[in-house]
């Protein structure tokens, strides 16, 4: 009997040390691969897809990395502090330069890099459209931008391949001086691809516009806003039953009532 | 001359091999040629052929990500090659961790620290719980789990691409195998070699022993990465089955008494003879 015993004792033990070898194993793993995952700085290459869905696809081959002439693309590096392997591009560095056949695009072999975001298919051609991609968008620092301190400089405007669409020059009148002008950089987001060559071009030490991942830079206003003066943000009212309002015991008096008898904390 | 071809013909030949991949990689990376480009995660092969590690596929997957066909194609042919040729072929003629690991193990028996270590024991079925692990991992945490730490992908990627500190890596699976545990990543933990010694099970190309040869040297034992395929060596004439073998043909070329050699897969089973 004692002998069974003793045997199952050591199975059990056994079995509960493999247990938490694996329990152990396995936390530090997934601790470390979430950290790691996590990396909402960095620019991804032309057409990628969603972080979050980029990061499950990415197989980590480099082939869009290769296929840039300009070797704009980077895989990440151990050292790198971006999620390991995946490629990424740093604009003050190497800028996208949006070229028209988006070589970088069709190489990947799992569609982490979305094809039909920058490309249409029309007669059974494939007909690439560049400055439908969204990798980021840029911004102005108003308070190291030499133009806004009233200095001539247009180096970004310059630069950008959808010049007076995605940048464009907005005047206003120098108060310092009262005679003279300033031409302000200011980036549409709607047009914005985030190529980074203006945050290449920026004449300032470091760049005064920069390119950030989207979902960084860019707010959201939210549906309880309509624009009234736009007839098709306004027609998203229609159906709607009016304003509803929200009855407790207190809002049924009217307001001066209710401060009138005051409130009674018992 | 052709004694030191003899003996070690086919760890020559692997290292050409190794080597030579790694070499058409960076040309494809460095000169744009268009042999092999890519890495050993994905890559096209004379700049048509997708290719795929059907394991990485496997873990994305696992996370529920829609692939696109190039990486399905591209996996399914690395797994029907590997799945005809042997599994493990992969770890003994194209990993380049492979050569880091057959070096610790080199000098392990250089200079005997078998004999002398402090032993721990550890499973050899680690590599499958790991496996599983990653699976499960990639699922939860919806990136492919083993590709964020692969030390495989870590050195070959770092060759092609750029090294960072992958190289502590390197470092780190060296001194584990030369003073932690004999054949430590390859033979016990490494999932990647875990799943190809999951689809080494329908090799065609297998080491045969000639039980009635066998001089009971046991060079074979020493040498071979996963001894416990060899397990019937010298008590019986049959083919190694199991698909941890890696096909390294180190067994082979160390025999000096024509004991052990390459053949094609005996299916009829009719090379079993029980000779007790
Ligand atoms: S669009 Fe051109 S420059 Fe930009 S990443 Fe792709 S290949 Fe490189
Ligand atoms: S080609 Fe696609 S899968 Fe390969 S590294 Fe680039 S984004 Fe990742
Ligand atoms: S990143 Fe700069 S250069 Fe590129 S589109 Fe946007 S504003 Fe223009
Ligand atoms: S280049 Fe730099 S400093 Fe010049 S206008 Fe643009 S953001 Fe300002
Ligand atoms: S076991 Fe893993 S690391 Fe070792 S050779 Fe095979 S794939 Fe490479």
């Amino acid at each position: 009997m004692a002998k069974t015993d003793e045997g199952r004792r050591r199975f059990i033990v056994s079995m509960a040390q493999n247990v938490a070898i694996a329990t152990v194993g396995s936390l530090l793993w997934s601790a470390y691969v979430d950290e790691a995952k996590a990396a909402p700085l960095v620019l991804r290459p032309p057409g990628a897809r969603k972080e979050d869905e980029f990061i499950s696809l990415c197989i980590k081959c480099g082939l869009c990395v290769e296929a840039c002439p300009y070797d704009t693309l980077m895989l990440a590096k151990p050292g790198d502090h971006k999620p390991l392997g995946t490629p990424y591009f740093i604009p003050r560095e190497v800028p996208c330069y949006m070229c028209d056949d988006i070589p970088c695009v069709p190489p990947c072999p799992t569609g982490a890099l979305d094809i039909d975001s920058v490309s249409e298919v029309k007669d059974g051609e494939r007909i690439f459209d560049i400055t439908k991609m969204r990798m980021g968008v840029a911004i102005v620092d108003i308070k190291n931008c030499i133009a806004y301190w009233g200095i001539q400089c247009d180096a970004c405007y310059r630069a950008c391949p959808l010049l007076d669409k995605a940048i464009y020059m907005e005047y206003r009148q120098n108060e310092r001086t009262g005679k003279h002008a300033k031409l302000l950089p200011v980036v549409d987001p709607d047009y914005c691809t985030g190529c980074g060559l203006c945050e290449h071009a920026c004449v300032t030490e470091i760049a005064a516009i920069k390119v950030l991942p989207r979902d960084v830079a860019l707010g959201k206003v939210g549906k309880h806003y309509v624009k009234g003066w736009e007839k098709s943000d306004e027609a998203r009212l229609h159906g709607s039953q009016g304003i509803e309002t929200t009855v407790t015991p207190r809002s049924q008096k009217s307001p001066v009532d209710s401060l009138n008898e005051g409130i009674d904390f018992e | 001359m052709s004694r030191i071809w003899k003996k070690y013909r086919y760890l020559i030949l692997r290292r050409l091999t190794q080597l030579t991949i790694l070499a058409l990689y960076l040309a494809g990376n460095y000169l744009g040629w268009k042999v092999l480009q890519g890495n050993l995660s994905s890559s096209v092969l004379f700049g048509t052929i997708p290719l795929a590690d059907p394991y990485a596929l496997l873990q994305i997957f696992a996370t529920g990500a829609m692939v696109a066909a190039d990486a399905i194609i591209g996996a399914l042919i690395i797994a029907l090659f590997y799945g005809i040729v042997g599994g493990r072929a992969f770890c003994s003629w194209v990993c380049p961790v492979n050569m880091v690991t057959d070096g610790a193990n080199y000098l392990r028996r250089k200079f005997n620290l078998d004999k002398y270590e402090r032993k721990w024991w550890a499973s050899r079925n680690i590599r499958y719980w790991v496996m599983g692990l990653s699976f499960i991992l990639s699922f939860l945490l919806g990136t492919a789990a083993f590709e964020m730490v692969s030390p495989v992908s870590i050195t070959h990627r770092g060759i092609i691409f750029g090294m960072g500190f992958g190289w502590a890596m390197i470092v780190a699976i060296f001194l584990f195998d030369l003073f932690i545990l004999k054949n430590g990543w390859c033979g016990h933990i490494c999932p990647l070699g875990g799943f190809y010694s999951l689809l080494g099970r329908f090799n065609l190309v297998r080491v045969e022993h000639n039980q009635p040869n066998c001089t009971l040297c046991m060079r074979c034992k020493e040498v071979c990465p996963e001894k416990e395929v060899l397990f019937m060596v010298g008590k019986k004439s049959m083919q190694v089955k199991m698909g941890e073998c890696t096909l390294c043909g180190r067994c082979v070329e160390v025999c000096d008494d024509d004991a052990l050699y390459f053949r094609l897969r005996d299916f009829l089973d009719k090379g079993a003879r029980d000779v007790s």
